[in-house]
């Protein structure tokens, strides 16, 4: 219950994504050593699975299949149990994501505001499919349902950093100035 | 006049000014600012929920805080040359910009509104504790230690304060079963807070944790003192990444000034405080599903009973509320039951926070008592659509929430009175759409994320979603249509008497009101426009 327990907050989430999304995909960053640390750090806490997946998460970009057995372990669960919540929950990923990942709000408010037509063009632009990465790792494309920004829709992310009144005009911008 | 007095400028820290590049117009004012040699501070206050003149920058003045928006990092020359951040003590205040609103508390939007809860909100810097305490926070936690337990759930019950998530349970109700309940084996209860607000169209709960977190955690506070709990987590959405840091950043700075730890306020009463990261599940918002996920599990639904007020966290007493009821907590202890329950009408007391989202021009928050109209929020406030298109449907209380059409827009925001046209208030999320909405579309939508996001424990949400779109797509291709239509009325049925929880026994809700008040839509000749 002290605050070193407490799951990372955003600050540091979005820097280690950052460095590791650029890494992600070209090294195997996630040596058992770093794994193990991450498991170490957090396991303690009550109900720990979840913080310990976002820690590695937040930290690795993905949780890599080995890291399965070493929860379990540590966890003293079994590897289908956390297998079983992993899949279970959108947010966690088995495969590095691109270097860039968007998501763009598919939910009813953002709907209204045109959401559909930005979604395909999105896709168009991309090249990419929901659900998917481009072939050279550029791109992750994801839905997701509902940022809270549904006055000033359509609402995307850009690797963490949230955008609104999202036009496709204004999103061909933000993929010029982004450093993709 | 004279540079010596600094000027005071507010722009907010709120998700949505950040997505509308609030940080880069800081930054920019600031690099002006120096190179012309101004002296000028900026405060990140919270947003005022007005949320089409975001980024909204105000400057303080003598008479009131007067705004400017929505600003783009591009007007950010043109308001220094209009002398905005230079002529504070002139009297005739450079108001004439073409991005002044004038003096902010005076636009019809705020002033028409009952801020009970957020009536902080906009005002302060969420995370200075000192502006906190300046404008009564904690008034309300320093009365509750001086009343027993008993008094506290008392005075709560007598607000007529129930569960703003949806649900609307009375919450003294709740307080009270945790705090006669014994926990087993001599362990804790808990306080959980249930901040997994997935609902499109809801943004209230977002709004409170980033923009005044200390009252949330008060209002915990509070309840752990009423019911006996020493620990308690807030379980926020993983798509909330700023109202996460923001909690975090306050929980600590509450626990260095002792409103939070093991002797909280030399009282000797403990309550430790934590949060915890969703991670994109919808049906975790339902509470149970909720203590799952917050025990590290997969986030499927219990059977109810037992109630999780005493079976509930790792099996002990818990009390489980939304943000926004744990958020009116301080103010009913500070004031007391009678100041609040003097708003809203009938059984729904107190004033709601609505959202108003989607195809909406004047889109944002308005809290106001309960009992005003849907057409008062969506023409009074809202001033109707942004597309400037009539309005044709409206849905209330999220993604399980009834889409209604105009004949239904002057029934009363009042729990009794949504329920008799079977629809829901919800968590207070008004989502509009104009006359280019295909309602077909939109009841296949709801279907479609029922079958995605159900936990699969019920069978009649399990698969019942799915026969649903499939039902739905026969009935828009004019397959069978009439018997297609006839099963769908009959699956609804089953999802909403059988499942275990409101995401299938709900989903009908939009569903059927899709296909009662817009039948024209399903008959495959809807034109897109």
């Amino acid at each position: 219950m002290t605050t070193q327990n407490q799951a990372p907050g955003i600050s540091d989430a979005t820097q280690s994504c950052d460095h590791s999304s650029s890494e992600g995909c070209s090294s195997d960053h996630s040596n058992s050593d770093q794994l193990s640390a991450l498991i170490a750090r957090h396991c303690g806490m009550s109900g720990a699975l979840l913080p310990v997946l976002h820690a590695i998460q937040d930290n690795i970009g993905f949780i890599p299949e080995m890291a399965v057995p070493l929860i379990a372990d540590a966890l003293n669960l079994s590897r289908a149990e956390v297998h079983g919540v992993i899949t279970y929950y959108h947010h966690f990923r088995q495969t590095p994501p691109g270097r860039t990942v968007i998501q763009v709000c598919r939910a009813e408010a953002c709907q209204a505001r045109g959401a559909d037509k930005l979604a395909q063009h999105v896709q168009t632009q991309l090249g990419c499919d929901f659900h998917a990465t481009t072939a050279d790792g550029s791109f992750t494309l994801e839905s997701v349902y509902c940022l809270g920004l549904c006055a000033c829709g359509p609402a995307i992310t850009m690797n963490d950093q949230l955008y609104a009144r999202v036009s496709p005009e204004k999103f061909n911008q933000l993929l010029k100035q982004g450093n993709v | 006049m004279s540079t010596s007095t600094p000027c005071t400028v507010y722009l907010p820290c709120d998700s949505v000014a950040l997505a509308l590049g609030a940080d880069d117009i800081a930054t920019t004012i600031q690099q002006q600012a120096q190179s012309r040699g101004i002296d000028l501070r900026i405060i990140r206050n919270g947003s005022r929920g007005m949320v089409w003149l975001e980024p909204l920058l105000e400057i303080a003045t003598p008479q009131g805080r007067i705004g400017f928006g929505p600003v783009d990092i591009h007007d950010v020359n043109s308001l220094f040359d209009a002398g905005i951040f230079t002529n504070l003590a002139s009297t005739d205040l450079p108001t004439n910009h073409p991005l002044s609103i004038g003096l902010v508390e005076q636009l019809p939007f705020l002033k028409n509104q009952e801020r009970v809860t957020f009536s902080r909100v906009g005002i302060t810097d969420p995370l200075s504790l000192d502006d906190y305490l300046a404008h009564q926070g904690y008034a309300g936690l320093d009365q509750a230690l001086l009343m027993q337990a008993s008094a506290i759930v008392q005075e709560v019950t007598a607000s007529g304060l129930r569960g703003r998530g949806g649900a609307a349970f009375p919450t003294g109700i709740k307080w009270k079963t945790v705090l006669t309940t014994t926990p087993k084996d001599n362990q804790q209860k808990y306080i959980v807070c249930n901040a997994d607000e997935g609902d499109s169209g809801t943004f209230s709960d977002r709004m409170v944790m980033e923009n005044d977190p200390f009252m949330l955690i008060e209002g915990m506070t509070i309840a752990a003192l009423a019911v006996g709990a020493t620990v308690g987590y807030i379980y926020v959405r993983s798509e909330y990444p700023h109202a996460i840091a923001t909690l975090n950043h306050a929980i600590t700075i509450a626990g260095q000034h002792g409103y939070l730890g093991s002797d909280i306020r030399h009282s000797g009463h403990a309550f430790h405080l934590e949060v915890r990261k969703a991670a994109g599940a919808y049906v975790c918002g339902e509470e149970t599903a909720l203590l799952e996920s917050l025990e590290g599990r997969r986030g499927i639904v219990r059977a109810k009973p037992p109630l999780p007020a005493i079976n509930g966290l790792f099996g002990q007493p818990t009390v489980i509320n939304n943000v926004i009821t744990l958020a009116a907590v301080p103010l009913i202890l500070a004031r007391g039951a009678a100041f609040y329950h003097d708003f809203g009408q009938g059984r729904s007391r107190g004033t709601l926070p609505f959202q108003l989202a989607g195809n909406i021009q004047h889109g944002g928050l308005v809290e106001k008592a309960f009992g005003l109209t849907l057409r008062e929020l969506l023409i009074d406030f809202g001033a109707g659509t942004a597309s400037a298109r009539p309005i044709r449907a409206v849905q209330v209380g999220g993604p399980l929430g009834a889409y209604l059409p105009e004949s239904q827009f002057d029934t009363p925001l009042d729990y009794e009175a949504f329920a008799a046209i079977g629809a829901a208030i919800g968590h207070g999320g008004v989502v509009v759409f104009d006359d280019s909405v295909d309602m077909a579309k939109q009841a296949r939508y709801a279907m479609e994320f029922c079958a995605v996001e159900s936990c699969g424990k019920c069978t009649p949400c399990r698969i019942g979603s799915t026969r649903g779109v499939e039902a739905i797509d026969h009935i828009i291709a004019d397959q069978n249509r009439p018997q297609k239509i006839h099963l769908l009325r009959d699956l609804c049925d089953v999802m909403k008497h059988g499942s275990l929880c409101a995401m299938g026994s709900m989903t009908p809700f939009p569903v059927l009101s899709a296909l009662n008040h817009f039948p024209e839509d399903f008959t495959g000749q809807k034109e897109t426009v």
